[in-house]
């Protein structure tokens, strides 16, 4: 029973980027391109996402644990460094060329679309460059 | 390539994301990153970690099947940038998600939703990068 509804957390995710458009570059991009050929869908994907979590936030956080864990785990650094705000804008960077982010492009593979193998390849690529680079940096 | 305007379909969408993310913070105290969740995957820290990211996957890469179930044909992608943009994109996007700690789910829909100021400004920066980004590659190189 647990590993089905950890599955199905993650289908509900798989099916609401398909609908929602963001694993669409083309509808991506477009939100984007303000001065182009604009379309603003994706404030809707953004505001109903951020509007559901927040509010079911509240309630389950009130819990003293989660349902399958002895603690709730959840990110408490506070630090705005060189390393958020320039990894971030790196994202930026990325994400408007290609038009694909992590979690467009994830729940994508399932329609064996090529160009997104070719993103997800290359994203692993990256992340494994970054962590070398990380633990590079760590050392010295 | 102009695309429609489809406010019902990413509100929706929207929502079920959103439910995702609260289903997991109840089931496993966990945010819903995507990043966190394929490099967990890659390289994981502990067997029971590894487990419940890679169900998690294996639900989100089902997602597209549920929709043509649904509704008949597979969801759409279009893409308008040649290979090599979405192979150089692709490999920035995952530098960039490394040392940020977060992407769109994480730190755009999670983060923002718990008020986190680390998410807050990753978020700022993120689609300030991407806005600029594309008016450089459309309009100013012309790709």
């Amino acid at each position: 029973m647990k590993h089905v509804l950890t599955f199905l957390t993650g289908l509900v995710f798989g099916l609401g980027i398909v609908m929602s458009g963001m694993s669409n570059p083309a509808k991506v991009i477009n939100f984007f391109d303000i001065a182009g050929s604009w379309d603003p869908s994706l404030a809707f994907v953004m505001g109903g996402a951020v509007v559901v979590t927040f509010i079911g936030y509240r309630f389950v956080l009130k819990r003293p644990a989660p349902m399958m864990d002895t603690a709730f785990n959840v990110p408490s650094s506070r630090l705005i460094d060189r390393r958020l705000v320039g990894g971030s804008a790196l994202f930026g960077i990325g994400w408007g060329i290609a038009g694909f982010c992590p979690g467009g492009a994830l729940p994508a593979l399932g329609t064996l679309n090529p160009d997104v193998l070719i993103f997800v390849a290359s994203l692993v690529t990256g992340i494994f460059a970054a962590k070398t680079m990380m633990n590079k940096t760590a050392t010295i | 390539m102009v695309t429609e305007f489809t406010p019902w379909a990413s509100l929706i969408g929207g929502i079920l994301i959103g439910l995702a993310a609260v289903l997991l913070m109840l089931l496993r105290g966990r945010v819903f990153g995507a990043t966190g969740i394929l490099a967990g995957v890659l390289s994981p820290s502990g067997s029971s970690d590894w487990t419940w990211r890679a169900q998690l996957l294996a639900g989100m890469v089902t997602g597209p099947l549920l929709y043509s179930l649904l509704f008949g044909q597979m969801p759409v992608i279009q893409v308008p940038v040649s290979t090599p943009m979405m192979v150089i994109g692709g490999v920035i996007v995952g530098i960039g998600v490394t040392f940020g700690s977060g992407c769109t789910s994480g730190h755009g829909v999670c983060g923002m939703a718990r008020l986190s100021p680390r998410s807050i400004v990753a978020t700022a920066v993120f689609m300030l990068f991407t806005f600029l980004t594309v008016y450089v590659v459309r309009h100013v190189l012309g790709l």
